[in-house]
């Protein structure tokens, strides 16, 4: 191993991981900003090894310095833009348990980027396993017999069309309370409104249609 | 702040920030892998201390003299207890590659590879005492009974870390921990190697590893 780990292919034999992480190129401006004779990767270990002795000036600007970093490792995961701030909060939140685990001669940006890349798979992870479960569902809905079934489609149209020919068949009052009530699902008081009719007359011809029909399909009394 | 971009980027996370660095306070930085892991085989060589003291080393002495290919399969053993140790210290600190997880493979391959060796001997002078069955089921229960400790003490150790590949390390963990119990058995081990003693140590290593991965890597992934 050498001692100076880039951050670039060390996901070597991860699967499912890219290759490539160059966090400098998503963070072009960090270059001109660094010291000339210091690179970004080695300011940033250096907070890191203040931070460990707990100075917290440079931890909370190295955490600020990380965000740009976790959302370039995160996006080139594969985690949608909404989700980004997730992955940066569930990574600062590692980064501050396991900081005793970096070690200063070694690269921040390579450490954190291993930390980001994990954190960003768990909320992929998470994700899938939300949309799956939604996918499912959708499923379930396309696959109802109801909606593929091409007989049972044309066998309900056909049960449709016999009921509203039967409600067309009732006398006016019970066609129009079950016109309103059940069909419309309308209120009492609406209906009663709309119709002019007392609730307490609505309300007994919805019972007495309901009677005539059950009659006429289930030749029930 | 230096860097804008990282200033408004960081800025709905400032409130998380602040806060970490609240509670911000000094840590004792990791030891290397290489360091840990020579603590963990520190443990290893104090359980073979001991029982070199109980059964004595010059039976192990005769027996490895007398059958090299046993020799080797025990070197072997030594070197994938090792080099898995290692890899698994390795694997327990971000940002190492995963390739580390190749590095007991030279030692396991020696190790099994004397050992089939040592079988094959065994059918072409069947005359050396050949393990039966009852002796074999001894070595199994040597096996697992020394890899539970020796697994349980690694797993403990790693916890300390941020192992990102849990179930890779978990490997390492039942891989150096069953092999460290194969060169322990080699002290007072009385049988040369022969077919049902190859397999005993082989269905032990695997049980010791299925174990690692079921359990240390649920126990691992929460370190």
């Amino acid at each position: 191993m050498s001692q100076v780990l880039t951050a670039t292919g060390l996901m070597g034999l991860d699967c499912g991981l890219p290759r490539q992480v160059s966090p400098s190129q998503s963070v072009p401006d960090e270059a001109a900003t660094a010291s000339s004779d210091e690179t970004p990767d080695r300011r940033r270990a250096a907070w890191m090894a203040a931070a460990q002795a707990g100075d917290r000036r440079a931890y909370e600007k190295l955490l600020a310095d990380s965000v740009a970093l976790i959302r370039a490792v995160a996006r080139r995961q594969g985690v949608a833009i909404d989700h980004l701030d997730d992955v940066v909060q569930e990574t600062l939140l590692t980064v501050h348990r396991v900081r005793h685990t970096f070690d200063p001669a070694r690269s921040y940006d390579a450490w954190l980027a291993a930390i980001a890349a994990r954190r960003a798979i768990d909320a992929l992870r998470s994700l899938g396993r939300r949309d799956r479960r939604e996918w499912h569902d959708e499923a379930a809905l396309d696959h109802h017999p109801d909606a593929t079934d091409a007989s049972a489609a044309t066998e309900s149209e056909q049960r449709a069309r016999r009921l509203h020919a039967a409600i067309a068949s009732l006398p006016p009052g019970q066609r129009e309370a079950i016109e309103q009530l059940g069909l419309r699902e309308r209120s009492l008081s609406e209906a009663s409104e709309l119709t002019g009719r007392r609730s307490g007359a609505l309300k007994v011809n919805l019972h007495r249609a309901l009677k005539a029909l059950r009659e006429r399909f289930h030749g029930e009394p | 702040m230096e860097n804008p971009d990282a200033m408004s980027e960081s800025r709905p996370h400032e409130a998380l920030i602040d806060r970490l660095g609240d509670e911000l306070a000094p840590v004792h930085r990791l030891a290397p892998p290489w360091w840990r892991a020579a603590g963990w085989l520190l443990a290893v060589a104090a359980i073979a201390a001991v029982l070199l003291m109980h059964f004595g080393a010059r039976g192990m002495l005769l027996r490895l003299g007398g059958a090299p290919d046993l020799a080797w399969a025990a070197l072997g053993a030594v070197i994938t207890a090792i080099c898995a140790a290692w890899a698994a210290f390795s694997l327990g600190v971000p940002g190492r590659r995963a390739a580390w997880a190749w590095l007991p493979l030279p030692g396991a391959l020696l190790w099994i590879g004397a050992s089939g060796v040592g079988c094959v001997r065994s059918w072409l002078a069947p005359a050396t005492s050949i393990a039966g069955v009852h002796q074999s089921a001894d070595c199994l229960l040597f096996i697992i009974g020394f890899s539970v400790p020796l697994s349980a003490l690694l797993i403990l150790m790693l916890r300390r870390a941020c192992p990102l590949r849990p179930v890779l390390a978990a490997v390492m963990v039942g891989l150096a921990s069953a092999a460290a119990s194969a060169s322990l058995l080699e002290i007072c081990h009385a049988f040369d190697a022969a077919a049902t003693d190859l397999l005993t140590h082989a269905l032990a290593v695997a049980l010791v590893v299925a174990v690692n991965v079921a359990m240390g890597g649920r126990l691992l992934s929460k370190a």
